[in-house]
């Protein structure tokens, strides 16, 4: 046991290195490690820094001329003398655009997710999901010199009708979904059997009539509306609600698969259809990751310059009345693009700053956006669970 | 204590591992007015056949112009308005000496939609348009629609001397006017919007647009020249110093037949 041990021992000796080759290994060690510490930390570094620079640059503008004017003027005119900096349009317009791209290409976005996900057979799909994910290989500029150089005129010369076969395409499934529900409704009450679905038949086609009628004439409405400009706020919107497509249509997508198909069997074992397994399982266990794929598809569609800058209009005035998507509007994007240029000739001015402040108004925004969807997806996780 | 003792190894290793970079001094670099950049492109293009010397011209506005040869950033700065006395004092703070040189002048045209029976405005209309005091066609001998006011970014040059030689001080433009990024872009605009306005270099000007009288004079080489047109301007190109060496031979081009040839040629009027 002992001879063994100093055998070991001695053969071990044949390991020991040098002080100078061990002092060179930890060394080497040491910076191995620190470059890996300091490729793993440079993101949030970075993201720090941002935040960093860009408030030391914006609070100078709020300790020159205050909160008040920022929030509440609409007079944009930086290069007058003395200039006024009120981004209250300017903000709005950001907001306008973000909410019309969104309510576009949340719905697209989620049906499009369903379809590919349990609608779709797999050879299909796997053709279809590349082809949209392309979409958000095209660049940005492309997009906006789309919606310039096409789009807008064809919004001037067609517009009325264009709005009508949106209108068509969009409210028609809805409302006849609706009539549906409303006929089943409102006959769910009657005991006989043949008379309820008597009633409800005859129900469903004077709702029907009323539905077509309806966008009958909201339809004839808007294609008598005559569009003054084609760069406005409705153009903008839906292009963002392409470009933001993309981003929807794949998270959703994912969080769709990866519900399972455990789930999915066991709701079709207790007899539910595809419909309703679709409806009342997959979409509200997949509801978390869809949260998250509308939050940032909406900030693809907040931050988003080129395509405002080119397409928008950049006029800063709030629409009259303030829903008229047909107007030009600005966005704090564009404004920071094209005012860049002139300002920080004279550092240190309110009008350099001001950019800034709708920089650090923009970050804060998505800052705060991200916060509320990584708690919605951490208690829909805790939900789900069962705990 | 540790922890901070890595990321500052880790720096220096990186610091060592960033070096110099090499700087080679045979080109002219150009920034700035996207009205003056057709005549940089075109002296770059014949001068590089010529000389063989390498000209990069970048059109980014007359204040990013002013604000590259500020920062030294390149050697000659176009600029369709003559530099503030601001953007002077910030060159001086720099040790940078700004000399301007005349190459062209250009006259602004008030452009419309072919289709607009509208063909000729006073200056004070286009005014009045401008700050919306005049909002619909049939105010001016034209058809009953909503006017469309196109006007420029902030650091355009093209936008500064609008300001100036149309508008005039206290009269801003109103909120409800469009803005685009360059002279192409705004006539685009002009061309496929039919109630639209808008002002562009007369060099731009073609058939897609109607181009307007104002005053009672068209605008053209000869009413420019002989300065009966009431909105046109030089146009500068600023070097840091008195130019030396290519750069001197660059700006000379100007006053060669082959100079002049090119400027009459793109639709600028020469000195």
């Amino acid at each position: 046991m002992n001879e063994e041990v100093r055998k070991e021992s001695g053969r071990s000796g044949a390991f020991i290195i040098s002080a100078r080759k061990r002092k060179f290994q930890k060394i080497a060690k040491t910076a191995g490690e620190s470059m890996l510490l300091l490729i793993a930390s440079f993101v949030a570094i970075v993201v720090l820094f941002i935040f960093y620079f860009v408030a030391v640059d914006a609070i100078p503008y709020f300790q020159l001329r205050g909160f008040s004017e920022f929030f509440t003027s609409s007079n944009w005119y930086p290069a007058g003398e003395p200039g006024e900096f009120g981004a209250l349009a300017i903000i709005y317009g950001s907001g306008m655009v973000t909410l019309g791209s969104t309510l576009l290409s949340v719905p697209m976005g989620i049906a499009a997710a369903i379809c590919l996900s349990d609608i779709l057979p797999f050879s299909v799909r796997q053709y279809a999901k590349p082809i949209i994910e392309m979409l958000a290989a095209i660049p940005s500029v492309a997009f906006g010199f789309f919606a310039l150089v096409i789009f807008a005129p064809l919004l001037q010369t067609h517009g009325g009708p264009i709005l009508m076969w949106v209108w068509w395409v969009l409210a028609a499934p809805f409302l006849l979904l609706a009539a549906i529900v409303i006929a089943d409704l409102i006959t769910a009450k009657i005991q006989d059997q043949n008379s309820r679905e008597r009633m409800s038949k005859v129900l469903l086609a004077v709702f029907s009539v009323g539905a077509l009628g309806f966008l009958y004439w909201v339809g004839s409405v808007l294609q008598g509306i005559e569009i003054l400009t084609g760069t406005n706020a409705l153009n903008v919107s839906i292009i963002l609600s392409f470009m933001s497509l993309p981003t929807i249509v794949s998270v959703s997508e994912d969080a769709l698969q990866a519900v399972g198909r455990d789930l999915r069997e066991g709701s079709y074992a207790l007899g539910a259809t595809r419909a309703e397994t679709i409806v009342k399982t997959i979409l509200p266990a997949a509801s978390s990751g869809i949260i998250a794929a509308v939050i940032l598809g909406v900030m693809r569609a907040l931050g988003e310059t080129m395509v405002v800058w080119m397409a928008s209009g950049n006029s800063s005035h709030i629409p009259d009345p303030w829903f008229n998507y047909l107007e030009a509007v600005r966005t704090l994007t564009a404004t920071i693009a094209g005012d860049m240029g002139e300002a920080d000739q004279v550092t240190g001015s309110a009008r350099y700053h001001v950019l800034f402040a709708m920089g650090l108004l923009l970050l804060v925004i998505s800052f705060f956006s991200n916060l509320v969807s990584e708690r919605i997806v951490v208690r829909q996780r805790k939900i789900l669970s069962g705990q | 204590m540790n922890f901070f003792k890595k990321i500052l190894f880790g720096a220096a290793v990186l610091g060592f591992m960033a070096g110099g970079t090499a700087e080679a001094k045979s080109k002219i670099v150009m920034d700035g007015s996207t009205t003056v950049g057709p005549i940089a492109k075109s002296f770059a293009a014949y001068f590089t056949k010529t000389k063989g010397v390498q000209v990069t011209v970048s059109e980014s506005g007359s204040g990013n112009g002013a604000k590259s040869i500020i920062n030294g950033t390149c050697d000659i700065a176009n600029m369709s308005r003559a530099m503030k006395s601001k953007e002077a004092a910030a060159a001086k703070a720099k040790g940078v000496n700004p000399v301007e040189h005349i190459v062209a002048l250009d006259g602004m045209a008030i452009v419309v939609h072919p289709s607009n029976r509208v063909n000729k405005l006073t200056k004070t209309q286009v005014r009045d348009i401008y700050t919306g005091k005049v909002t619909n066609w049939s105010q001016v001998g034209g058809p009953n629609a909503s006017i469309v006011k196109i006007q420029r970014e902030s650091n355009s040059g093209t936008q500064d001397t609008f300001m100036s030689l149309v508008m005039g001080k206290g009269n801003p433009v109103s909120k409800r006017a469009e803005t685009q990024a360059s002279n192409g872009a705004v006539k685009n605009r002009v061309a496929s919007t039919p109630a639209a306005i808008g002002f562009i270099g007369l060099g731009f000007t073609d058939n897609s647009v109607k181009a307007l009288s104002i005053d009672g004079v068209k605008p053209s080489v000869e009413t420019v020249k002989d300065g009966t047109y009431p909105i046109s301007r030089p146009l500068f190109m600023y070097t840091n110093g008195q130019p030396t060496g290519v750069v001197k031979e660059f700006i000379d081009l100007k006053d060669t037949s082959e100079g002049q040839r090119m400027i009459s040629e793109l639709g600028y009027v020469n000195k």
